[in-house]
């Protein structure tokens, strides 16, 4: 925990860590959206032709859509026409076959990182589909999921590989028409992970994915989806970084998960894109989908995320509660420091009977941050003895941020129940005065506090992850207090 | 050991301290009575660095260092310890890893070893042991919800865990039953020896009965009037502070 005194000057800076760009020849397609850019996209990934008309029904749909407004968050108007929707780390051979053929450079870039391919699956049995901008670039350990039945690979892949799949679940959850950015994704969506866990399959290992937007002026349209089918268990680690830029990137994800009866996903995220620096130019705008449907009884849905990046974050991960018994859970770090804007929480829909969801968010402003939560529990009429537990905590580290709570209820059964917490408090100089008198640094000081204030989500995440995360808030929180 | 000389002090533009000479010997105990307001608080805060005061004559030295010019955790590293009148609430984090984290930091900055946490943690059952102390209370977060008694004990313990060498303790006996002011003694007594100095501030005679004192000091409008034996807090027993007052005046 101790910070060399060398490094505090550093560190109170807070500078972003993983801001480099990596110098690889990119296969980009120019500025634009129209349908032929469409219909490139889909021809460069050899898509089949239920997946071109799916991207143009999609399209055609966002052409009469209205970028929603009702997010506590500003921010220039996006031109649209001015992203490109396609890139793709060219490589010599047409596509890399394993780690060997893979371009020393991106290997490098994930070392960087921290995501050495090699040792960390070898080291936590992790296996690891790195989604270097928009095409997946390795996969590790197919093999041993392979045996067991589990699919994991890139999106693109399970479109040609296993289309009939794709074709019965693909916006089965997130329906291309759901909401601007997510039909914006349907239409122009370039890679994410297929993940699909057969009929009593517990998956043998943690599946995860590190994202990174590189090119400049790309926006990055992951699309994932994840079937659980009747009492398989999957637990997926989704990582997320980007380089320094001084202008905004765009960044419009879907994920979608289906839990059959009897079935668990567990998916956690630790968020780190580019915030934007301290004066808050540059960063990510993180408009992001997520949505789990507890589809038969007695499945369960976890969203687990520590989110410290991105200049705007708009994310809602929502459960669709519709087996009985199901059980849908959220947990939330949030920070927004320097001129970050979080406006994220989630939304749980009860309509199967005995239904439970739990909701816990934590969110952290400092510097001018502005954090929001903004929740929805609905109690549909069939949800007999429903029940819903809500704690909705900020921590507000200095006098210019702010924290807001939006929590919306619906109760149309009688016999469900909602209850709702919330706290606001504040790392106050009495606690910093009183843990230095103790010899305790105030880094370590403010660490430990709110390491405290998150012990909640954190307990939740994977080990490894969980371990990275509490070092990300130290780097992101440095010198944030006052 | 500590040498406070002509010190002058404000806070929020007022003048509390306007002078105040105190020279402290390693294996002394010095207790500070003095009247609500007099500024006791204002002086160990200052000796253990908290922001706020400012300090515009004087000087502070301590172990031959210039205690001023040291940050608070540099001062708790160098063995200064303040046991608060009123011990701060830290949601969220356990008593055992504040004292953890403290520990280690003192023990890193005197280049030793970090203990293992089995050995710290036998070490530190021990002490609560001894501070009669359930050990439910590692795991609960610091001070909260702890009642007005449990606070002082914790700070005890803390203080007995880190092993300083000039305790600072800030009215420790206020809000003490009769059972646990003399487990708090205890504590105190516990920790005197030859190396080690402690400075009190306390309002009854009944701490002393337990903690015998070296010196006495009256702290009033900002200065020490009056210093004495074990007699003298007595003496203030009986008779209040007006007299000494009085006799300042003159
Ligand atoms: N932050 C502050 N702002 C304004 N006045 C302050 C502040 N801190 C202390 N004071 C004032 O300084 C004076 C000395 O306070 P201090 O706490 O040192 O007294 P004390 O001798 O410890 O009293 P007690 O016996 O009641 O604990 C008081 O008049 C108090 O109101
Ligand atoms: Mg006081």
């Amino acid at each position: 925990m101790a910070t060399e005194p060398q490094n505090v000057e550093k560190l109170m800076r807070g500078e972003y860590r993983h801001g480099f760009i990596t110098d690889i020849e990119s296969d980009t397609v120019p500025p634009g959206l129209n349908e032929d850019v469409i219909r490139l996209i889909s021809a460069k990934k050899n898509e089949p032709a239920f997946m071109l008309e799916w991207r143009l029904k999609a399209y055609r749909h966002w052409l009469g859509m209205q970028e929603p407004l009702w997010a506590h968050v500003k921010h220039p108007p996006i031109d649209y026409q001015a992203i490109s929707y396609y890139s793709a780390p060219k490589s010599k051979r047409n596509a890399p076959k394993s780690l060997a053929e893979v371009d020393p450079k991106l290997l490098e870039t994930y070392e960087k990182l921290g995501v050495p391919l090699h040792e960390r699956a070898k080291l936590a049995g992790v296996a690891v589909d790195a989604v270097f901008d928009s095409v997946s670039v390795a996969t590790t350990f197919r093999k041993k999921l392979a045996e067991a039945g589990v699919i994991f690979c890139p999106f693109s892949e399970a479109v040609k590989e296993h289309p009939a799949l794709v074709e019965k679940y693909l916006g089965s959850v997130v329906p291309y028409s759901d909401n601007f950015f997510a039909t914006l994704n349907s239409a122009v969506f370039s890679d994410g992970s297929f993940v699909f866990v057969p009929k009593g399959v517990r998956c043998p290992m943690e599946l995860s994915t590190y994202f990174r937007i590189n090119a400049a002026n790309t926006g990055q349209f992951e699309r994932t989806l994840i079937v659980a089918e009747e009492g398989a268990y999957v637990s997926y680690l989704e990582g997320c970084t980007a380089p320094m830029r001084d202008e905004n990137q765009l960044h419009a994800a879907v994920v979608e998960l289906i839990a059959l009866e009897g079935a668990q996903i567990k998916y956690s995220t630790v968020q780190n894109w580019y915030p934007g620096d301290e004066n808050g130019v540059g960063g990510i705008y993180n408009f992001v989908t997520k949505r789990g449907d507890c589809r038969g009884a007695n499945s369960r849905i976890s969203w687990t995320q520590v989110e410290t990046g991105s200049a705007i974050t708009w994310k809602y991960p929502s459960v669709l509660l519709k087996g009985d018994n199901s059980i849908g859970e959220f947990y939330s770090v949030a920070v927004a420091n320097h001129y970050q804007q979080a406006d994220t929480g989630t939304k749980m829909i009860h309509i199967g009977k005995n239904t439970r969801s739990t909701i816990v968010s934590k969110g952290i402003s400092a510097g001018h941050g502005q954090n929001s939560y903004r929740g929805l529990v609905k109690m549909l009429a069939g949800a007999e003895h429903a029940r819903n537990y809500t704690q909705c905590d900020s921590l507000l580290m200095s006098n210019r941020c702010g924290a807001h709570t939006f929590p919306y209820m619906e109760v149309r059964n009688p016999t469900a129940k909602v209850e709702h917490e919330a706290t606001t408090s504040k790392i106050s100089d009495d606690q910093l005065f009183y843990c230095r008198s103790r010899g305790v640094s105030t880094e370590d000081a403010v660490n430990m506090i709110v390491s405290g204030f998150c012990k909640d989500v954190f307990k939740e995440l994977p080990m490894e992850f969980a371990v990275e995360a509490q070092r990300l808030l130290a780097v992101t929180l440095e010198g944030a207090v006052g | 050991m500590l040498s406070i000389k002509n010190l002058h002090a404000k806070v929020e533009g007022r003048d509390i301290l306007k002078g105040l000479d105190l020279e402290v010997q390693a294996g002394e105990v010095h207790a500070i009575m003095g009247p609500n307001g007099s500024g006791k608080s204002t002086l160990v805060h200052i000796l253990a660095g908290r922001d706020g005061y400012e300090v515009t004559a004087g000087s502070v030295s301590y172990l031959g260092k210039d205690l001023l010019s040291m940050v608070p955790e540099e001062r708790a590293h160098a063995g200064v310890f303040l046991a608060f009148q009123y011990p701060v609430e830290i949601p969220g984090v356990n008593n055992v890893y504040l004292l953890k984290a403290a520990y280690n930091a003192i023990r890193k900055h005197r280049g030793e070893e970090q203990l293992d946490a089995m050995d710290f943690l036998a070490m530190v059952k021990a002490k609560m042991q001894f501070m009669e102390i359930d050990p439910s209370f590692l795991n609960r977060a610091v001070n909260e919800g702890f009642s007005g008694g449990e606070k002082k004990r914790n700070e005890i313990l803390q203080m007995l865990v880190l092993e300083p060498k000039l305790a600072l303790l800030d009215e420790t006996d206020s809000g003490l039953d009769i059972d646990a002011l003399k487990v708090v003694a205890k504590g105190i007594n516990r920790l005197r020896s030859p190396e080690r100095a402690m400075v009190m501030v306390t309002h009854y005679q009944r701490l002393l009965d337990y903690i015998e004192p070296d010196l006495v000091h009256v702290l009033a409008g900002g200065r020490i009037l009056k210093s004495g034996d074990k007699n003298l807090a007595l003496e203030l027993e009986r008779r209040g502070y007006d007299w000494v007052l009085a006799e300042a005046a003159a």
